[in-house]
C-alpha cells in the first residue's frame, strides 16, 4: 500500500534581480530620481528650511496612510477617513465656538474621530458587509453631518493656543506635526513587523477563514482596525484644523482617495495579506516630494493629479510586466 | 411566485419605497406630483440612471468603476471646446465622438486590468485623478459657459417628444439596450458567471480577460455619451464637473441590490435606486429642507440599504464559522511514497 506525501519545494535561491525587484529597492531609486530631477529644475528644492516646510502638505495624509495600511493589509478599505475628518473638525469648532479650551478640543476631535470609526467596524463586522460600501456609506453621512451643520459657513474662532499642533516647529525648526508622523511610523512599524498582532493581522489578510480556523478573532481585530483608524483620522482633524485653523464642510476633500494611493503605492496588496510599514514610507515621501517640486515650477495643484494617478499605474504595471518579461526569457 | 418570495424581491420593497417616499412628498407639497414635475424629476436623474447601468455591469464582475466622473468631465469638456471652436459641425458628429472618447478612456482601463492583471480598484483610482487632471490641461483652467456653445449642441437633449425630454428617452434606449444585452445574449449572461464563480467561469471557458475589458470600455462609452449630456443640460464646462459623482453612481446600484461581492444584480434594480436618490434630491428644495441634507440623507439610506441586503441574505442563530464557497484548491505536488 503506498501512502501519498506531499512535497514541498525548497525556497529559491535569492537572486540578483529579487533584490532589485524589491518594492523598497524601487521606490527608493524612485525617490532618488524624483529628488535628482527636481534639484536640477528648482534651485530651491534642495533647501533645509523648504524641505522641512514641505512635509506641513503631507504629513496628516501620511499618518492616517499608517494605520490604513493595516486596514488593507486585513484586505478591508476604509473610504470615509477624509469624512470623518470634517465630522471631527466640526464637533472640534462647534466646542471652540462654545468657548472649549485647548485640551478640551483636542479630547473632542479624537473622540469623534474613534467613535466614527468604530461606527464603520461595528456594522461591517456585525452585519458582515463589505467595508466599500459600508463606508462609501458613511463616507456620505459624515460629511453630509458636517454640511447639514455648517451650511456655506465656517467656523474660524478657535482659542490662540489651539494653534500649536498644527503650525509649531520643534527643535532644529522641524515642524512637530513631521516629528509626530516619524513616532507613529515607528509605532505602526513595530506593531505590525515584531508582534503577534502584526502576525495575525497577515494571517487575516492572507485567509480569513484559516486564521478564524486556528483560533484568531478575526471581526475583534478588524472592528479594533476601524476604529484605530478612525481615532488616527480624528488626530489627523486636530492637525489639519490647527494648521488652518478653520472648518469648512469640504475640509479635506478627497484625501481618502490620496491616503489610499499612498498606501497602494508603498506596496501594499489591495487583495490583503502583503506590504510594509516601510514601503508606505518611503511612497509618502515620493508623493510628497513630487508634489512639492511640482508646486516650485508652479504646477497647479490639479494637473499634479495626473502625475500621482500615472504614477500610481506605472508603479504598480512597470514591475509586474518585468517580472513577466523575466519569467519568459529562460 | 408566493407573496411572501414577492416581498422579499428587492425591486419590489424598492417600488413600495419610492411610493411611499412620493406620497410623503405629495402631502406636504402636491405640486411635486404633477406630470410637469415628475418629468423633471425623471430628466433630472437620467444621466444617473445611465452610468448606474454602466457601473452596475463592472461590479458583476467583482470590478469596479471610480472613473466614471473623470471620464464624464473630460469628454463633456472635449465636446464643449468642440462646440466652441467648431460650431458649424453637425450634432451627429458630437453624438458620435463622445461615447467614442468615453470608449478609448474606459479601454484603457479595461486593458490595464484584464490583461495587466492591476486590481479594478486601484487602475480606476489612478485614472480617476489622471483623467480629472488632463481636463485642466486640456482646458488651461477656463470654463467653457452658456454662450460659447452652439445651438443644437445645448438643444439636442432639450428637444420634447411625446412630452418627455430626449434626456430621458436616450437614458430609455441605453437601459433598455443593457437590460436586452445582460439578460439574453451569452456574453450579458457571462458576465454574471464571471462575478459568481470566476474558477468555474473559466471552467466552462468563458474569457475572463475578455469579459472584464469589455464591461470597462462599457462603463466608459456610457460615461462618455453621458458627459456631452451633462455638459449640454447645465451648459457649463470646467474642470471640477461631477466631481465624486462616482460614488453616487455606486450607491445607486448598492441601494438597488447589487453586490460588490459580484455576481448579483438587475437592471431594473439599479433604476430603481437611481430612481430613489434622485427622488430624495430633487424633493428636499420642494419640502423646504435645505439641500445640504441631502448627502446626510443617502448617506443613510445607503447604510440602510446595506444593512437590509446583508439581513436578507443572513441565517438565522449565531455561526462562529460561516459557511463560505469552498477555497480554490492550489495543486499540491503529490507523490507516492516509494517502497524502500
Amino acid at each position: 500500500m503506498t501512502s501519498l506525501r506531499y512535497a514541498v519545494a525548497d525556497r529559491r535561491k535569492a537572486a540578483a534581480a529579487d533584490f532589485w525587484l524589491r518594492w523598497e529597492v524601487l521606490l527608493l531609486v524612485l525617490l532618488a530620481v524624483v529628488m535628482l530631477v527636481n534639484s536640477r529644475l528648482s534651485p530651491w528644492f534642495l533647501d533645509y528650511y523648504n524641505l522641512l516646510d514641505s512635509t506641513f502638505n503631507f504629513s496628516e495624509k501620511a499618518i492616517m496612510a499608517l494605520s490604513m495600511t493595516l486596514i488593507i493589509v486585513t484586505r478591508d478599505i476604509d473610504l470615509s477617513v477624509a469624512s470623518i475628518i470634517a465630522l471631527a473638525s466640526v464637533f472640534m469648532g462647534l466646542a471652540a465656538q462654545a468657548g472649549a479650551g485647548v485640551p478640551l478640543l483636542v479630547l473632542i476631535g479624537l473622540a469623534t474621530g474613534l467613535l466614527a470609526g468604530f461606527a464603520n467596524g461595528a456594522i461591517i463586522t456585525r452585519f458582515q458587509i463589505p467595508a466599500i460600501v459600508v463606508t462609501i456609506g458613511t463616507m456620505s453621512l459624515f460629511r453630509g453631518i458636517a454640511y447639514v451643520v455648517l451650511g456655506d459657513t465656517a467656523i474660524t474662532s478657535y482659542p490662540s493656543g489651539f494653534s500649536w499642533f498644527g503650525q509649531s516647529y520643534l527643535v532644529w525648526s522641524i515642524p512637530f506635526e513631521f516629528v509626530l508622523f516619524l513616532v507613529l511610523a515607528a509605532v505602526f512599524g513595530f506593531v505590525l513587523h515584531f508582534t503577534t498582532t502584526g502576525r495575525r493581522i497577515y494571517a487575516i489578510g492572507n485567509n480569513p477563514v484559516a486564521a478564524r480556523f486556528s483560533g484568531i478573532p478575526v471581526d475583534r481585530y478588524r472592528l479594533v482596525l476601524f476604529t484605530l483608524n478612525g481615532l488616527m483620522a480624528g488626530l489627523a482633524a486636530v492637525l489639519l484644523t490647527s494648521r488652518i485653523g478653520s472648518t469648512r464642510p469640504n475640509i479635506a476633500a478627497g484625501w481618502e482617495l490620496e491616503v489610499i494611493t499612498m498606501v497602494v503605492l508603498g506596496g501594499v496588496s489591495i487583495m490583503g495579506g502583503s506590504g510594509t510599514i516601510s514601503g508606505v514610507f518611503i511612497a509618502v515621501f515620493v508623493l510628497g516630494m513630487m508634489t512639492f517640486g511640482l508646486s516650485l515650477m508652479n504646477v497647479p495643484g490639479i494637473v499634479m493629479s495626473v502625475f500621482v494617478g500615472v504614477l500610481l499605474i506605472a508603479s504598480i504595471a512597470v514591475p509586474i510586466l518585468i517580472r513577466r518579461m523575466l519569467r519568459r526569457e529562460p | 411566485m408566493d407573496l411572501t418570495a414577492l416581498a422579499r424581491r428587492r425591486e419590489v420593497v424598492l417600488l413600495v419605497l419610492i411610493a411611499l417616499l412620493l406620497a410623503a412628498v405629495g402631502a406636504r407639497a402636491p405640486v411635486f406630483l404633477t406630470p410637469a414635475s415628475l418629468g423633471d424629476v425623471l430628466t433630472d436623474t437620467a444621466i444617473l440612471l445611465m452610468l448606474a447601468c454602466g457601473q452596475m455591469a463592472v461590479i458583476l464582475t467583482r470590478g469596479i468603476d471610480l472613473s466614471v466622473a473623470s471620464n464624464m468631465a473630460f469628454t463633456g469638456m472635449c465636446t464643449a471646446l468642440l462646440s466652441k471652436y467648431h460650431p458649424e459641425l453637425p450634432i451627429a458628429v458630437t453624438l458620435a465622438l463622445a461615447p467614442l472618447i468615453g470608449f478609448c478612456l474606459g479601454a484603457v482601463n479595461g486593458a490595464l486590468i484584464a490583461w495587466v492583471k492591476i486590481p479594478p480598484i486601484v487602475v480606476t483610482l489612478g485614472t480617476l485623478s489622471a483623467y480629472r487632471g488632463m481636463i485642466f490641461i486640456l482646458s488651461g483652467g477656463a470654463s467653457v459657459v452658456t454662450h460659447e456653445f452652439s445651438r443644437p449642441y445645448l438643444d439636442f437633449p432639450r428637444q420634447s417628444l411625446f412630452g418627455v425630454s430626449a434626456l430621458v428617452w436616450i437614458a430609455l434606449v441605453v437601459c433598455a439596450g443593457m437590460a436586452v444585452f445582460l439578460n439574453f445574449s451569452r456574453t450579458g449572461r457571462s458576465l454574471y458567471a464571471v462575478g459568481g464563480n470566476p474558477l468555474a467561469a473559466r471552467y466552462v471557458g468563458i474569457g475572463i480577460e475578455r469579459c472584464q475589458f469589455l464591461v470597462y470600455c462599457l462603463s466608459g462609452t456610457i460615461a462618455g455619451l453621458c458627459g456631452y449630456l451633462w455638459v449640454s443640460r447645465y451648459a457649463i464646462a470646467f474642470t471640477e464637473v461631477a466631481f465624486g459623482y462616482e460614488l453616487t453612481v455606486i450607491a445607486a446600484c448598492v441601494i438597488g441590490g447589487v453586490s460588490v461581492a459580484g455576481g448579483i444584480g438587475s437592471v431594473s434594480g439599479c433604476l430603481l435606486g437611481g430612481l430613489f436618490l434622485g427622488i430624495i434630491g430633487n424633493a428636499l428644495p420642494v419640502i423646504q429642507v435645505s439641500p445640504f441634507w441631502q448627502m446626510a440623507i443617502s448617506g443613510f439610506v445607503i447604510l440602510c440599504a446595506v444593512i437590509v441586503n446583508s439581513r436578507s441574505e443572513a441565517r438565522k442563530g449565531k455561526l462562529i464559522l460561516r459557511e463560505t464557497e469552498p477555497a480554490v484548491q492550489a495543486p499540491l505536488q503529490v507523490r507516492p511514497e516509494t517502497p524502500s
